[in-house]
């Protein structure tokens, strides 16, 4: 008899642009998933870090995305789909302390340039596809080793 | 402010404090820092035995997202319910608010929701920083160099100047 797959689990949640009240609540499930499903610590805190940034992203810049969490046994992929500006120059935003964000956002603690660093430097893998006056998709794929 | 006058166990530590990155912790519990810190507990039943291995002080949440070690309590001068929301990506183990600023009803509760102790202490960020350093807890945010940063940044710089020079 075979040996049944892994299964694989894919959840999708909702973020909408400018909603600072919630901010943060789509990152928080996702956390708690993930230590439901018994992933390693330290994973976790780098999963839950990069899909906080990833939701202030959404709720700083872009008008609504949904955001979809895949789980099998290796790896964590999150793929944050927005309807947006878009990012004209990906490059340019990926350097430590570029930020186009608003002197509102940088007085709430964030729009310090360091979200999609922060990211990259959290993630295993990182891509970025963005049309500007369309939207930008992230999908970040995180080894589950601990 | 001494630290001659403290508690035995509340004084620094030979060695707690080096300058080469490796950070050697010494724990303390919520209860000390909170004494130390003339602090106000404001979430109901907070778990003041909990350690402490480190504690960073910013109020660019930014940077605590890029930069924070965990087991590390958080002093800040933002009241942001964000704050917290940052505290539960990072597993950071309390929150101090400085120099007397009470972070709103909604935050205090969602922070109870997640068993998170939040602290409002009467003194500026400066100060409060500089009364648990000197009780000996060492620092969490470290430099760029310690979080693996400098690389990454120095890629992106080098990258940065290329695309410039084209």
């Amino acid at each position: 008899m075979l040996e049944d797959a892994p299964p694989r689990l894919t959840y999708t949640f909702h973020v909408e642009g400018q909603d600072f009240a919630t901010a943060g609540e789509v990152s928080s499930k996702i956390r708690r998933i993930l230590q439901q499903l018994g992933v390693h610590p330290d994973t976790i805190r780098r999963t839950s870090v990069a899909a906080y940034e990833a939701e202030m992203n959404v709720v700083i810049h872009a008008y609504r995305a949904d955001v979809t969490l895949e789980t099998d046994d290796r790896t964590i992929t999150i793929t944050v789909k927005d309807e947006g500006p878009g990012i004209p120059d990906i490059e340019q935003a990926m350097q430590p302390g570029f930020s186009t964000a608003p002197e509102e956002i940088r007085e709430m603690g964030f729009g310090a340039g360091m979200g999609l660093a922060n990211m990259d430097r959290c993630a295993d893998r990182l891509e970025i596809e963005s049309v500007v006056g369309q939207g930008t998709t992230v999908r970040m794929v995180f080894n589950n080793t601990g | 402010m001494g630290t001659g006058g403290l508690p035995a166990e509340l004084r620094p530590q030979a060695g707690a404090f080096r300058t080469d990155g490796a950070v050697q912790s010494h724990p303390m519990r919520l209860k000390e820092i909170a004494k130390l810190l003339d602090a106000e507990v404001l979430t109901r039943n907070a778990d003041l035995d909990r350690e402490v291995e480190y504690a960073g002080a910013s109020d660019l949440m930014s940077d605590v997202l890029a930069f924070t070690r965990p087991g590390s309590v958080l002093l800040t001068g933002l009241q942001s319910i964000q704050v917290v929301r940052t505290a539960e990506m990072l597993d950071l183990k309390a929150i101090v608010f400085v120099r007397g600023k009470r972070p709103d009803a909604n935050t205090v509760a969602l922070a109870e929701e997640m068993g998170l102790p939040l602290f409002v202490s009467r003194y500026p960020l400066y100060e409060a920083c500089g009364i648990l350093y000197e009780a000996g807890l060492p620092g969490s945010l470290g430099t760029a160099e310690d979080h693996g940063w400098d690389h990454l940044m120095n890629n992106r710089a080098v990258r940065a100047a290329e695309g410039a020079l084209e």
